[in-house]
This record gives structure tokens, sequence and C-alpha cells, in this order.
């Protein structure tokens, strides 16, 4: 047992290939991950990670924490950007189009791609001027369309019933959870293609948290969501993919039903059990 | 190694690994012995401080009450009538101390040869050639405070101290003894309202008209630069110009008679002062700013005199090498440098503190840049006022009028000390200040703020202007703030870029084209130098570079204000609890 387990760490994972029953034809992908490495500075934080992501529907990465799961999530729009010393090796493609080719054009990328943080990050300024800054970046100034957006984007992700009577107060007096659900509604604001979610419910409460998965319910088919969750039980309710990352390695991916009752790797079932991680 | 230990069961430790975990604090755990010496820091630093203030304020608020006027007879039968600066002690030289009577000499001389003597401001410069007399304890036969005695303040000669003789009003002769107070009154006000017509027709009828004079005789040397001295052509084009300045003149002989009319008018109200000792002066009554009958005056009065006196110190222009009269053109020079210095450092500061941070990338030139950038704070202020001069003034102020005021040369226009270099000059000296402060409060906005608005599409440009920048608001306000504050009190480098001691002009006024960024002007701080250092006598400067220093810390405190507030406000609105 323990010789396996060795040998799916240290190979890349024969397994995966073969699992991809989610991704038999070109077009039912849109991200998709080839091989890919990253290394900030000299420590290597992804290892050959190959991951097709089905359009229109919901990825789970699940895996301990410091497995590089944000890492990941950061390179399909480029935050990663930002970081000196920051090295990636591989492809990484969104339609068909490569994301780190040179002659992209990132900003036309990041509007495609709404993304939720890890910690909440709203924009010193109105709680509407915050959910809207997708659209003012464009240059929008139609105000019904502006205040529409505000309401549907804000009840989107469960906040407009407690905020609506201090839209035009400062985002930064909202409470955590509150700012955490203002960026969600930032995210979806702007109509994204794909959205991707670090961890959107780490600071919120049961009720707002179902809230939130409702929305996601609700967006599935409409957009490609990736998620990045340490709670097992959001992963099996809201994906319909799951994949497990340990260590900057993909260890396995496929159905969440099928990761969820029938894991391949040890690693995998460990996990999900609670076993460690 | 393999023992199962349970939840229950006791756990054993190693006795070598145990410590007794004490449950007492000693002093340094309260790090009480560190806030006393933090406390006492303050306290000193408080005490420098409010001693400081404290001198100049109670100086500066003490000044312009009016102090009765003490008559000393002296031992050889004169009289000096003056109110008493200060009293100090001094050593009598054995010279003087051998002239005196035996008697005196015995009793200095069991004082161990020290003296106490007085500093009886005495007025009447035009008789005495001094203001200020000391007059010696020894000398002093009696002293008192007689009512009827009057401090007049004068347009020249400074004050007078004495008795009102008679005023000649018209002709009709008014002895002192049968002046009320009424009469006096009016007289001395319808004097004043033809002095104050005097001035405006002389600085504002004649003024405009010299302006416009002087805007013809450029046309006219324009048209000489234009087609060469000499050319016929010349003649025909100077028509318009010289009927217009036909018509000029015509103006100013009207307004001249006026004038005439009007100093007739005044040399026929005269009046004749004595001093304690008898000697007379006889001036027109328009030459009186102000009487104090110094001895006379109640509560009431003596207020009166002393919001009169700061009135006049704020509204009024200098006079008397600027020991007497007010200061405004100062207030106003100062408070326009700074503003002018700030609105260019702001820009400035800004822009290459965001290129250094956002944009540059961060390397060894950077560094440099940076290392440097923080040196130019230390480079003494007068260099930069020769920086100022030379660069500025000669070579840029010099190039300008060249290019676009060759008709006045050679008189500089832009080519020398002004406003606009002055407050450039300062710009550079404060600039460093905003740079840093300016960095330091772009480095502090969040990462993730950043990252989020690039993850809603913006571009860099789109989230420096949204997210960063109004984050990073209060800490640039607080770097202007010091920055003004550095450059509203730098004196130095404005002596050689534009300060003068007495500007005729505001740089602000009603000609086209309103502000006159060429123009030299007057400051506080170098005022204070000026009155206290370099007029005719420092005695009667000295009250005045008090006051004046007093309003140049008012006048930083209110911009401060004012900076604080606009801080505060923005901080309100960028920053809250951030869960
Ligand atoms: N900016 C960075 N510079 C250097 N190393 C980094 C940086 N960001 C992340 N790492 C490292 O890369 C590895 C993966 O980090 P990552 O944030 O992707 O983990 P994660 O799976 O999101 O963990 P968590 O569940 O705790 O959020 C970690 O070992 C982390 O220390
Ligand atoms: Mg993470």
């Amino acid at each position: 047992m323990a010789v396996a387990e060795a040998e799916v760490i240290a190979a890349p994972p024969v397994f995966a290939a073969t699992d991809y029953h989610v991704a038999t034809s070109k077009d039912g992908v849109a991200l998709d991950v080839k091989d890919f490495n990253l290394w900030y500075g000299a420590s290597q934080a992804l290892h050959g990670v190959s991951m097709p992501i089905q359009k229109g529907v919901v990825t789970a990465l699940i895996g301990p924490s410091g497995c590089g799961k944000s890492t990941l999530l950061r390179c399909m729009n480029r935050m990663n950007d930002l970081i000196d010393n920051l090295r990636i090796q591989g492809t990484m493609t969104l339609d068909g189009r490569d994301i780190y080719a040179p002659n992209i054009d990132v900003i036309g990328l990041r509007k495609r791609m709404g993304m939720v943080f890890q910690k909440p990050n709203p924009f010193p300024m109105s709680i509407a001027e915050n959910v809207v800054y997708p659209l003012k970046v464009d240059g929008v100034t139609d105000k019904a369309l502006l205040a529409e957006t505000v309401e549907r984007s804000l009840r989107g992700a469960a906040l407009w019933n407690e905020v609506k009577d201090r839209l035009k107060e400062s985002a930064l007096g909202l409470s955590g959870g509150q700012q955490q659900r203002l960026c969600i509604a930032r995210a979806i604001a702007g109509d994204p293609e794909v959205l991707l979610m670090d961890e959107p419910c780490s600071a919120l409460d049961p009720i707002a948290t179902a809230k939130i998965e409702e929305l996601i319910d609700q967006l599935r088919g409409q957009y490609t969501i990736v998620i990045v969750t340490h709670n097992m039980q959001q992963a099996s309710r809201v994906s319909v993919n799951t994949a497990f990352m340990y260590l900057g390695r993909l260890i396995e991916y496929g159905e969440t039903k099928r990761i969820f009752t029938n894991p391949v790797a040890k690693r995998t079932q460990d996990y999900i059990t609670g076993r460690f991680g | 190694m393999t023992t199962n230990v349970s939840v229950n069961a006791p756990v054993v430790v190693p006795a070598a690994h145990i410590r007794v975990r004490s449950f007492r604090s000693d002093l340094s755990a309260h790090g009480e012995p560190f806030n006393w010496a933090l406390g006492g820091a303050l306290a000193f630093g408080i005490v420098l401080i409010v001693g400081f203030l404290l001198l100049v304020f109670w100086n500066g608020i003490s000044t312009f009450y009016p102090k009765p006027i003490e008559v000393i007879r002296t031992v050889d039968g004169t009289s000096v009538a003056g109110s008493v600066r200060r009293d100090e002690v001094f050593r009598l030289p054995t010279a003087q101390l051998a002239d005196l009577p035996p008697a005196q000499q015995a009793r200095i001389r069991a004082d161990d040869g020290y003296v106490k003597r007085r500093l009886v401001q005495i007025g009447n410069y035009d008789l005495y050639n001094e203001d200020f007399r000391w007059v010696s304890e020894y000398q002093i036969e009696s002293v008192s405070t007689p009512p009827g005695l009057y401090f007049i303040e004068r347009v020249e000669w400074g004050p007078f101290v004495g008795r009102i003789k008679q005023v000649s009003l018209d002709g009709r002769v008014v002895a002192g003894e049968a002046l009320t107070p009424q009469v006096l009154d009016r007289a001395h006000g319808e004097a004043r309202d033809r002095w104050w017509r005097l001035r405006d027709l002389e600085r504002g009828d004649i003024g405009t008209i010299n302006h416009h004079l002087d805007e013809e005789r450029l046309a006219l040397r324009r048209l000489e630069l234009r087609f060469g001295q000499g050319d016929p052509r010349i003649a025909e084009a100077a028509r318009p110009i010289q009927e217009r300045i036909g018509k000029l003149q015509a103006e100013y002989k009207v307004v001249a008679d006026q004038v005439t009319a009007v100093r007739q008018a005044d040399i026929r109200n005269t009046i004749t002062l004595t001093d304690v000792n008898g000697r007379e002066k006889e001036l027109p009554l328009s030459g009186v700013t102000r009487f104090v009958a110094a001895n006379d005056l109640g509560l009431f009065g003596k207020l009166g005199v002393y919001f009169g006196r700061w009135w006049e110190f704020l509204a009024d222009e200098p006079r008397e090498a600027n020991t007497e009269g007010g200061v405004m053109p100062a207030i106003f020079g100062t408070f326009v440098m700074t503003l002018l210095m700030v609105i260019i450092v702001a820009p400035f500061g800004v822009i290459t503190a965001l290129y250094l941070r956002e944009y540059a990338k961060q390397g060894r030139i950077v560094s440099i840049v940076r290392i440097s950038v923080n040196n130019l704070a230390g480079v003494p202020s007068i260099v930069y006022g020769v920086f100022g001069l030379g660069f500025f003034a000669y070579l840029l102020g010099g190039g300008i009028d060249g290019l676009f005021y060759p008709e006045r040369l050679p008189n500089p226009t832009f080519g020398t000390g002004g406003i606009l270099w002055a407050s450039l000059t300062l710009a550079l000296l404060t600039v460093p200040v905003v740079i840093v402060a300016t960095e330091e409060a772009l480095a502090a906005v969040p990462r993730s703020m950043r990252e989020g608005s690039l993850a809603c599409g913006a571009s860099k440009w789109q989230t420096i202007r949204n997210i960063v920048l109004p984050r990073a608001m209060p800490g640039i306000m607080t770097g202007l703030i010091l920055a003004m504050a550095r450059g509203a009190g730098e004196v130095a480098p404005l002596m050689l870029v534009g300060v003068v001691k007495l500007a005729p002009e505001l740089p602000i006024d009603g000609f086209f084209p309103f502000i006159h960024l060429e123009r030299s002007f007057m400051h506080l701080g170098f005022h204070i130098y000026d009155v206290g250092f370099q007029s005719r006598n420092s005695e009667a400067g000295k009250p005045m570079v008090f006051v004046t220093t007093m309003l140049l810390i008012g006048l930083i405190f209110v911009m401060n204000i004012g900076a604080i507030m606009i801080r505060s406000r923005l901080k309100r609105r960028f920053a809250g609890s951030q869960f």
C-alpha cells in the first residue's frame, strides 16, 4: 500500500488520463491545463498538472492546505503575473487560445473570468460602486443598467436584503462575511464566462453558505465554475467534477460522485474520509 | 514508542521537562519603565515647544496693548517721557562711576558696582535722533504718570510722546486745553479721510493711468522692434498709440489737479505738539495715525486701541522700514506662495512617486534614484535658492523674457526673482518629502485590493486611479502637509529668488491678467528677519518680530488645519473596520 502511494506522488498521475471521461470532445473543454509547472523562486509549487476543465459545469478543487489550489486558480486569470520571481512551464488554454501567449490581451482575458479571492478584498468605495466596478472599467455610464446590475448581483450573492438601504455607504464598514458576499456580487456583475472561486464560503455562516451554493446552482450551465473548497460536503453538493491535489500535484480528477464514493488513489480516499489533511 | 496513549490516561512527562509556570508578572512584563521613558521624552518635548509658543504668544499678544507714559525727572533737571520697555541690571563703568557724587558712589559700590536701568521708548525721533533711551536709577529724581500725555503714532518719524499744544483747523486755532475729544476726533477723522483719498488718487487713479501709459510705451517699443528703428512705417502705426497717450496724459492732468486740491486742504489743518521738555513740532493732522491718551484711557479705551492696532497690523501696509504699520502684503505673499508651491509640488511629487513605485522596474537604478531623492532632503536650502536664481530666474526667466517680453528689455520681467520662481524653488526643496510620503502610502495599499481590481478586468492605470490613489490619498496628504509646513517656514532660499523688503504691488491685483507670477513679493519669514535684524533700530522692531512670528505660526497652523481636515474626510471615506 505504501509503495502504491509513493508511485502516485512521484510519477505523473497515470490514472488521470484514463479517468478523463469529462473531456472527450474538444469543444466540451473550457479551460485546458496541460503539463503545467510553476516555481516561486526556487521552490516548485505546481508539478505537471494536466486538467481539462469542462465547459458549463462546476469543478471543485480540493486538497490539504498549501497544496497549490490557489496557485493553480490564480494562474488561470494570470493573477500571478504580479508576483516577482515566478516561473511557469506548460500550457493553459481558454477555448483553445493560449492564456500565456505573448500577444494575449490579459485585460480582455480577465474580463471573461470573474474571481472571488480567498480573503475578501472590497475596494475603498461605496457598496454600489464596488459591485459595478467591472462595468465602470468598461466605461458603462447608463444609470439604469448600473442600478439593475447592483440589485441583480447583490441578490445573487444573498446580500441585497442586508445592504439595500446603505448602498451609498463605504463597503469597508461591512462585516467580513458581508464583504465576501460583496466580492462574489462583484465577480458576477461583469457577466464572466468563467468564475474562479477561492474558498468563497470560508468566512460565511451556514445560511449565507446555502445561498451561495444556491447561486452556484443557478449559474451552472451558463458559467464555467472552478471552486476551491475545504468543505467536502460542499464539493459533493455543488460540483460535477472534482480534482484532488496534493503537494503541488494533481492526484486524482474525475466525476465528483465517483471520487467521493470510489476513489482510485489511496491519498484521495484518506483525504475525503478525513484521515489526514 | 508505540505505546498507545489514550486521551484519558494520565500523561507521564519526564521530570526534566517540567517547568514551574510563574503566575506573577514582573515590571519588565508590564513595560512600565518603558512607559515612563516614553512619557518623559514626550513631556520634555512638550515643555520645550509649549515654552517656545508661550514666549512668542505672550510677547506677541501683549505688544499692542497701550502702556502708560511715565515722566521721569532726572537729577540734571531734564525730563524723559515714554513707556518703559524693560528693566535690567548692569555694571557701571568705573570712569562713569568716578564722575558721580560721593554719596551715590558709595551706594553703588555697596551694590558691587551694579546699577539698575530701564529702557524708555521716548519716541520723538525727529527731535532727539533716538527712539529709546536708557535711564539709570541713580539719575532718576522722580517718576510720575501725569494725565494729558499722548502717545501719538505718526506716518513719519515714528511715535511722538507729548502733549497737544494746539490744532489749526482751516485757520481756526484751538488750544490744546480747549480741545474736546469730539472736536479732535472729528478733525482727525476728516484729515485721515483726506489722507486716504490722496493715497487712493496716487495709487489707484494715477497708478492705473501709469499702467496704461506703460503699456502704450511698450506698444511703441514693440513697433520699433518689429519694423526696425527709424522705419517710416512706425510713425503711421504709432498714430493711434500717440493719440491714446495724449488722452491718458490729459486724464493725468485732471487727477493731478485733484491731488493738488486735496493737498492744499490738507496743509491747512495742522497740529502742534510739545514734548515734556517744551520742544515743539508742527505737522499736518493727517500725518497722525492714532492718538493714544495713554494715561487717561480706561479699560475699554485701551482695548479699543489694542484692537485698532491689531486691525492696522493685519490689514495695512508697512511703514517706517517695516517697523510700523501692518504686514498685509507679507501675509498675502506667504499665503499665495505656499499655495502655489503646494499646487506645483503635489502633482510633481505624486507622479514621480507613482512611477518609482508602480511602473519602474524595481532594481538597482530605482534604488539609487530613491536614495538620491532622500538625500536631496538634506541639501541646505540656500543651495536651492542659488539654483533657483541661476536656473529658474536667470536661465528660464531670461529665456521667457527674450521670447515674450523683448520690448521691456533690458528691464527683466521673468528674468529676476519672482513669486513663481520662489514657489518653484520651494517645490523643489519639498518634493523629496512628498515623494517619500507618497511612496510609503502607495506601498501600504494592500496587494489584495490591486488584485481585486485587476481581476475585474481593470487595466493597471485604472487600478491605480480608482483603487490605489484614493486609498493612498491620506498618506499623500500627510506628505503635502509636511511639505507645506516646511515650505511656509523657509526663508533663506527666498531671499535669492524673489522676496523683498517692501513690495509695492501684490502678486494678484485688478490689472489683466490679474495674477502676476513674475512679481516679487513680501514674506512673513523674511519680514521677521528684516524687522529684527536689518532695521534702523532693533528695539522698535523687537515686538514686531514676536507679533510677526506669532502670525506666521498662526498662518501655518491654519493652513495645516485645513489640510488635516481634508485628510480626515478622505480617511473617513476610504478606511473602515476591516472585519
Ligand atoms: N507568493 C508566493 N511566494 C512564494 N511561495 C508561495 C507564494 N504563494 C504561495 N506559495 C507557496 O506555494 C504553495 C501553494 O500555495 P497555495 O496558496 O496555492 O496553497 P492552497 O492550496 O491555496 O492552500 P490553502 O488551502 O491554505 O489556501 C505553498 O507552499 C505556499 O507556501
Ligand atoms: Mg488557497
